[in-house]
């Protein structure tokens, strides 16, 4: 698949900024008010702007930006539909908690509640956007049981390394932060492990032979076209599936860097600065990959034999 | 509405025929030519007279080649592709706007221009690459099956035909009702042995493709016509063994001496 950088700005700048903006909610839960409203609301901040910078990046990469209200009418059936409204569900609900909890209006007894609603509309927002991809059968490497789980621990992991930032900043650096951020990336580059070893020995169910119907030993005798077509250039992206060992190899050195870097905040927290860029450049890495690797099965009336 | 409708009793749909299909491209360029100017006009190009065109399609016909081990060698099957009008089709259910949908009454599969936000995830849930993005008009082209002609009581009847199937000078392509089991298309789809593309997609497309028949070509040494005897044949059989031994002997053009087709 065609890796456009719209979409891989949305799903990593949003995935940061829901999961920054769930683990605000959780501190929210357990804590009740923040004791500093200054940090309240510049952390609040970061994430609302991470999530609309994302949601206006995948916005204009339409056809018709101007449509894009329709895209809310049909959450009966389509994963992306309920993926627009979960979103905006998402802003009132966060607005309320972020005044609750920065406390500059009052309401403080309600940071409890609402910052567990703020969580919970974050976990659903991100569920939708892997299930956009979860639930095509067309790509196998998509339609994966671990697509989901991925998509939800990579926001935990890549907000958990901006919220440890942004407390170093403010000098609220705490060591459950270092936990978290650890634990969650550690986690994620687990699952890409496995989630990897998976695909690779996958059988390829689909084949030349069912596509056409032509039975074994079908093959490619002439394209059905001269130069090529928008199915070639969106789904026929080969260029990076090239690279794919050597890309995957800089996410887990990138992954080990983000590693070392929140370790050494025990020492100096602001070293979790550098952990939060290098989580989110491994955050743009994977979300490549993971379009760029991915086959589509009607590569199989382009001569591909299996996918 | 992007939910699907209930099952339609009609159900329009083309059906192939793989066994005549000469790869001649007219239901393409007619296809091409139709919809250009119809309810999917424009069908957009990008730098069409230049060294790298590219456009919109509904209608690409493929070349597979099919080896037979028995006979040592390959046939070609010309394969058109265009949307097959599924009966549960994946690309209405992910559309976020309901600018795609399947109508109740025929069957169709449609996509309507002025809701389409051009987010192109319908064309990545359908397997057949049926659906072709306009990137001029900003929104996703698919085949209407001529939704336009074939209702259209401005044409006469004899044109009420998907312009494809009306252009195919071998009468590949048979357009009808696949849900009314007495129809020409489904008794085409009984007597030839009809199948779906990609079956275990379970998105049970409604067109369906006829397998080329069993090779009927035995153009073989043993199938050239025999010598009868007459004075004529016995002066050609003398000639035949004269000039072949003069050429065995030049060596003139060593490569065509497999002697095949000499007999």
């Amino acid at each position: 698949m065609n890796p456009a950088y719209s979409v891989i700005l949305f799903t990593t700048a949003s995935g940061a900024g829901y999961g920054l903006l769930a683990l605000l909610g959780l501190v929210g839960f357990v804590h009740g008010p923040a004791s500093s409203p200054g940090f309240a609301l510049v952390s609040l901040a970061v994430a609302l702007t991470l999530i609309t910078v994302g949601l206006l990046s995948s916005t204009l990469h339409l056809g018709h930006p101007e449509r894009a209200w329709r895209a809310l009418s049909q959450w009966r059936s389509s994963w992306l539909s309920r993926e627009g409204v979960a979103a905006i569900v998402t802003y009132p609900v966060a607005l309320a908690f972020g005044i609750a909890w920065s406390g500059v209006f009052g309401f403080q007894a309600l940071a409890g509640i609402l910052g567990l609603l703020t969580l919970a509309m974050c976990a659903v927002t991100v569920f939708c956007t892997g299930k956009i991809y979860s639930t095509l059968k067309t790509i196998r490497a998509w339609n994966h049981p671990l697509t989901v789980p991925i998509y939800l621990v990579f926001a935990l992991a890549t907000g958990a390394c901006i919220l440890m930032a942004i407390s170093s900043i403010f000098g609220r650096y705490q060591p459950f932060q270092l936990v978290l951020a650890f634990v969650s990336v550690f986690g994620l580059a687990g699952l890409k492990f496995v989630y990897w070893r998976m695909v690779d020995q996958g059988a390829r169910k689909h084949t030349m032979k069912d596509a056409t119907g032509l039975g074994a030993g079908v093959r490619q005798w002439e394209v059905a076209h001269t130069s090529t077509n928008y199915i070639m250039k969106e789904m026929g992206f080969a260029v990076a599936r090239k690279h794919a060992l050597s890309l995957r190899r800089l996410f887990y050195a990138l992954m080990a860097v983000v590693l070392v870097l929140a370790l050494l905040t025990l020492w100096q927290p602001l070293f979790s600065v550098g952990s939060a860029v290098a989580a989110l450049a491994a955050a743009w890495v994977e979300r490549w990959l993971f379009f760029a690797e991915a086959e589509h099965v009607v590569g199989l009336y382009y001569g591909a034999q299996a996918a | 509405m992007t939910s699907l409708p209930p099952p339609s009793a009609k159900k329009l749909g083309l059906v192939i025929d793989l066994d005549i299909c000469v790869g001649c491209q007219a239901c393409a360029t007619s296809c091409k030519e139709w919809n250009t100017q119809g309810v999917s006009a424009p069908l957009s190009d990008i730098n069409p007279r230049g060294d790298d065109p590219m456009g919109v399609w509904l209608n690409r016909v493929h070349g597979y080649e099919v080896p037979d081990p028995v006979r040592g060698d390959s046939r070609v099957v010309h394969f058109p592709r265009s949307c097959l009008h599924c009966e549960e089709p994946a690309c209405v259910t992910v559309c976020p706007t309901g600018a795609s949908y399947k109508r109740a009454e025929d069957g169709i599969v449609l996509v309507n221009p002025d809701t389409c936000i051009g987010c192109k995830l319908c064309s990545w849930a359908c397997p057949y690459g049926a659906r072709e993005y306009d990137y001029l008009e900003g929104v996703m082209k698919k085949c209407t099956l001529c939704v336009d002609r074939i209702y259209n009581q401005n044409l006469v009847e004899d044109d009420r035909l998907p312009a494809c199937v009306k252009a195919c000078p071998t009468g590949a392509r048979s357009f009808g009702d696949l849900g009314d089991p007495n129809s020409s298309v489904s008794e085409l789809v009984r007597d030839r042995g009809g199948y779906d593309l990609m079956p275990d997609m379970g998105y049970k497309p409604v067109n369906k493709y006829l397998p080329p028949r069993a090779r009927r070509d035995t153009l073989t040494v043993e199938s050239l016509p025999q010598s009868d005897g007459s004075p004529m044949d016995r002066l050609f059989a003398w000639a035949d063994k004269l000039l072949s031994r003069s050429q065995t002997s030049s060596k003139a053009n060593p490569q065509d001496n497999s002697g095949k087709l000499e007999g």
